[in-house]
């Protein structure tokens, strides 16, 4: 092996695949818009009344009270409207499916167990149908992620607009998706077994699952030394490249977060288990039973992303609002959390998940957060997103009210500064079909 | 040992919100129990909305309802305050799988009209106490579409904690769910390998199917008037065999069962109104209908009403042109139009699929309203019953913390027939007891197990002394 090949692969773990590859989304064509007269919630401070918001080159210049706003400006009269931040989708699939039963078009799972070179941002199809849907409640980000196997792969911050799939990526590997091993029998009440064959049966495939699953991350720490010996000592002897391995570094190396999917009480333990023996960065994901470890998740700082919360418990004899009532736990109990939807088609009822948390007793602005901030804390791209300061990317919506009720209509969206139509497939259908003859 | 336990006490998890109530709701209510739900804003549906109103029950049904001073609350009445809060007429769900013992497809035949979902009710689906907690208190129970013609549906009232044999709404119209497009032609799924495909696997032998059964059916009634006739004059025919499905089929013809059918694709909804209008029978209801609007004109014509649900879309393909608009489409067109749920889930929350609908396309707080109270009401024939806040109607109707179109509402009690089905603070409470109940049993288990133990360990150590 030649030196220029040792420098290539430091080069290569270096690069943009292993590093935090940032995107922007070409802010120097974007032209200035100023939104005035409108209440302004920059979520992160208290709403504005009678504000002014500007943006240029697609990130925010200003915002407050008594804002002068450069010439050039365009301005929008903001008069009985309100300003919010873009909402933030903490998990979606959305830009990777566009017809849910139709294989070709779906490119959400891959196949096996072990993929963490899967990665979301490859599979994203910037002009799918259901991005511009995604957008009409206010939706401008999604965190999209893969959700094959157990390592599902590695997720994407993306902006809902753009021509490519780099021009709509921000971070990118943003984590790296697990959905653990889950103890499943089929059919037996509670999930317990059946019968003794059953459970047999049933332990043998959850072991060995968690064997692969261990064995990837040994083998990725293996890797990860035997690369570090070759690159300070050129006599070690060199070793072929493992796709699967490398994806993992960033991972082993605490880097990359790992989002632990994982529901159920008992699964949540053996993710959190794993994730103390491999000292993995973890944000916790679904997490149904996440009030029975919510000690656990304090010792160890654990960020949760909640969701879908539109959705039915897992037990029978689980309270009928379990999902509603997560999150105000949470809150109560001091552990950040997002919300996600969980969705790709429906993504756009992100709002309506964090109002079904405050209908339950999370106060409205923690469901709001739960939606912008907290994501992009969460995640670690607050620089970027999630609330209306100066220097974020200008991801704004302009409501005529709280955008987590149904009946609000978003009326401007902005991405990275973009005046974004709301027009979509379904908008186009409704136009031709109301002229029907 | 332990997975008894476990049994025991999910028996104690389903049934308790049913069984360990409190007085004022442990029983169907007598026909002198009078409630008085005062100080609310009452959202009657067909008599707009009251302030500060009043709805006093009595027995099973609504006794008066008006602005409070108009209401006279009678001594001995239990009154419910319930200022700042709302009332709505129980929802109403007109697509629903709940409550069913087991599969909810009767594959094996492309048309198994034969078949009767009240044959096999439960009432052990916790879903129906969930969708309680959300306002609904009446849903049409359907087969699945597996076939084109599956079987007859059920309406009920999910009446919580009762016999099963009490959820059928009595005297309600017979219906039977037909099935268009994917689903009856097995685009989603396949047989295992080996096994032969189904008929149909086109919209073409769907619309045969109907087309066979109807004929058949007609051949069926002929034999029996040739027969009757033969009996009138006098001769001594051999009867024709008595057949469950054409008698089906034939009660159709007859108008004596509603259609309900599942479609997704303007030109199988086209094929159906006109295979309806050439063999003489009406279809009462297109359930799904996602391109209902791109044919609302022809489905009004034609007297049909659509269910739909508001915002589903891109699952399959049939489903990739269905837009939230649909709703408010069809509605301007004169088809009567509801929102339901073909879902555990989305039962649970109807009222915000009506609040969708005036988002798109932008009806009226009243007309969305209707989507998922009075109008189902018409789709099911029951509008004399349910569906509204009137004197005279059933006392089905919850409670809501806020307005019902608003996203950060619940529902804190639930009635069916004037009797309380849910109620949230004797939720939280059974819960409560429920967590006693479990960590004591589960207390006696590990004391029983310790104490066995103790017991076999004490012989041995006398043996090694």
């Amino acid at each position: 092996m030649s030196r220029r090949t040792v420098a290539l692969t430091c080069a290569f773990f270096a690069g943009s695949l292993f590093g935090q590859s940032v995107v922007m989304n070409n802010p120097g064509r974007k032209p200035a818009f100023a939104i005035r007269n409108a209440t302004i919630y920059p979520v992160t401070s208290a709403p504005i009344a009678n504000g002014t918001i500007v943006f240029d080159k697609g990130l925010i210049t200003a915002v407050g009270a008594n804002v002068t706003i450069p010439p050039g400006a365009t301005i929008i009269d903001g008069t009985g409207l309100s300003v919010y931040p873009g909402l933030i989708d903490a998990g979606a699939q959305v830009g990777l499916t566009e017809i849910s039963s139709v294989p070709g078009s779906v490119d959400t799972a891959e196949l096996g167990d072990i993929n963490p070179n899967a990665r979301a941002e490859v599979a994203l199809n910037p002009h799918s149908n259901v991005i511009p849907v995604t957008r009409v409640n206010g939706v401008t980000n999604a965190v999209v992620e893969p959700e094959g196997g157990v390592i599902s792969g590695s997720s994407a911050l993306v902006q809902l607009a753009g021509w490519t799939p780099a021009e709509m990526t921000i971070k990118a590997p943003l984590a790296m998706h697990i959905h653990f091993p889950r103890l499943r029998t089929g059919g037996g009440f509670d999930d317990q077994p059946q019968d003794e064959e059953a459970e047999k049966e049933a332990k043998k495939n959850y072991t060995k699952s968690i064997d692969k699953l261990r064995d990837a991350f040994r083998d990725a720490q293996a890797y990860s030394k035997a690369a570090a010996a070759r690159r300070s000592d050129t006599t070690v002897k060199r070793f072929d490249r493992d796709l699967v391995l490398e994806a993992l570094l960033p991972v082993v190396d605490g880097r990359v977060p790992v989002v632990m999917h994982a529901n159920l009480e008992r699964d949540i333990r053996a993710a959190l288990k794993f994730a103390d023996e491999f000292k993995l960065k973890v944000i916790l994901a679904d997490a149904e039973d996440v009030v029975r470890v919510i000690p656990d998740l304090k010792s160890r700082s654990i960020p949760v992303i909640l969701g879908p919360i539109l959705s039915l418990p897992t037990h029978e004899d689980d309270p009928y609002d379990l999902l509603f009532t997560n999150a105000k736990a949470l809150y109560d109990a001091g552990v950040p959390f997002a919300i996600q939807s969980a969705d790709a088609h429906n993504a756009r009822n992100l709002p309506y998940h964090a109002a079904a948390c405050a209908a339950f007793g999370l106060p409205k602005d923690a469901a709001l957060k739960a939606i912008t901030i907290n994501p992009a804390q969460i995640f670690g791209v607050a620089d970027r997103v999630g609330s209306l300061e100066v220097g974020k990317l200008a991801n704004v919506i302009v409501t005529d009210g709280d955008p987590l009720e149904i009946v609000t209509h978003v009326k401007r969206l902005f991405i990275g500064g973009e005046d974004i139509p709301l027009d979509s497939y379904h908008t186009l259908l409704y136009e031709k079909f109301s002229k029907r003859p | 040992m332990k997975k008894t336990l476990r049994t025991a006490l999910l028996c104690v998890a389903t049934a308790a919100p049913a069984v360990v109530v409190p007085a004022a709701g442990a029983a169907a209510a007598t026909p002198d129990t009078v409630i008085a739900i005062r100080d609310a804003t009452i959202l009657t549906i067909t008599n707009g909305k009251i302030e500060h109103g009043t709805v006093l029950i009595r027995g099973s049904k609504i006794a008066a309802v008006g602005p409070n001073a108009t209401v006279a609350v009678p001594a001995g009445a239990q009154v419910i305050d319930a200022a700042g809060k709302f009332v709505l007429p129980g929802i109403i769900d007109t697509h629903s799988h709940t409550g069913v013992d087991g599969s909810v497809n009767e594959i094996s035949l492309p048309n198994t009209g034969m078949v009767r979902i009240g044959d096999v009710l439960t009432n052990e689906d916790v879903s129906a106490y969930r969708q309680l907690a959300g306002g609904t208190t009446t849903a049409l129970v359907l087969h699945g579409s597996a076939n084109p013609i599956g079987g007859q549906s059920q309406i009920v009232k999910w009446k919580w904690g009762h016999p099963v044999s009490e959820w059928p709404v009595a005297g309600a119209p017979r219906t039977i769910k037909f099935a268009l497009g994917e689903n009856p032609k097995s685009s989603n799924f396949r047989p295992p390998p080996g096994t032969p495909l189904q008929y149909p696997q086109t919209r073409m032998g769907v619309e045969e199917v109907i087309r066979k059964s109807f004929t058949d059916a007609r051949d069926y009634m002929a034999r029996w008037d040739e027969y009757e006739g033969r009996r009138k004059r006098g001769e001594t025919p051999i009867p024709p065999r008595r057949d469950l499905l054409m008698e089906t089929m034939a009660d159709i013809l007859r108008g004596n069962i509603d259609v309900h059918s599942h479609c997704y694709r303007s030109d199988e909804i086209m094929m159906l109104i006109n295979l309806a209008n050439e063999l003489g029978f009406k279809v009462r209801e297109f359930q799904h209908v996602l391109e209902g609007y791109k044919v609302a004109k022809e489905i009004a014509a034609h007297g049909a009403g659509g269910g739909t649900f508001i915002d589903w879309w891109g699952y399959k393909l049939e489903a990739y042109d269905a837009i939230p608009y649909n709703v408010a489409l069809m509605d301007r067109a004169g088809v009567l139009t509801s929102v339901n749920s073909d879902s555990d889930e989305l039962a649970r929350h109807l009222n915000q699929d009506a609040a969708k609908a005036m988002k798109y396309g932008g009806l009226s707080e009243d007309e969305a309203l209707r989507l998922c109270t009075i109008n189902p009401a018409k789709q099911l024939r029951l509008d004399h019953r349910i569906g509204s806040i009137d004197v005279g109607k059933d006392a089905d109707l919850a409670i809501w913390t806020g307005h019902p179109l608003s996203t950060y509402s619940r529902v804190d009690t639930t009635f069916v027939e004037g009797e309380i089905v849910f109620d949230r603070q004797r939720d939280l409470q059974l819960r409560k007891d429920l967590a006693k109940e479990k960590a004591d049993r589960l207390k006696k288990e590990a004391d029983d197990e310790a104490k066995k133990k103790k017991d076999a360990k004490k012989p041995e150590e006398k043996k090694d002394e």
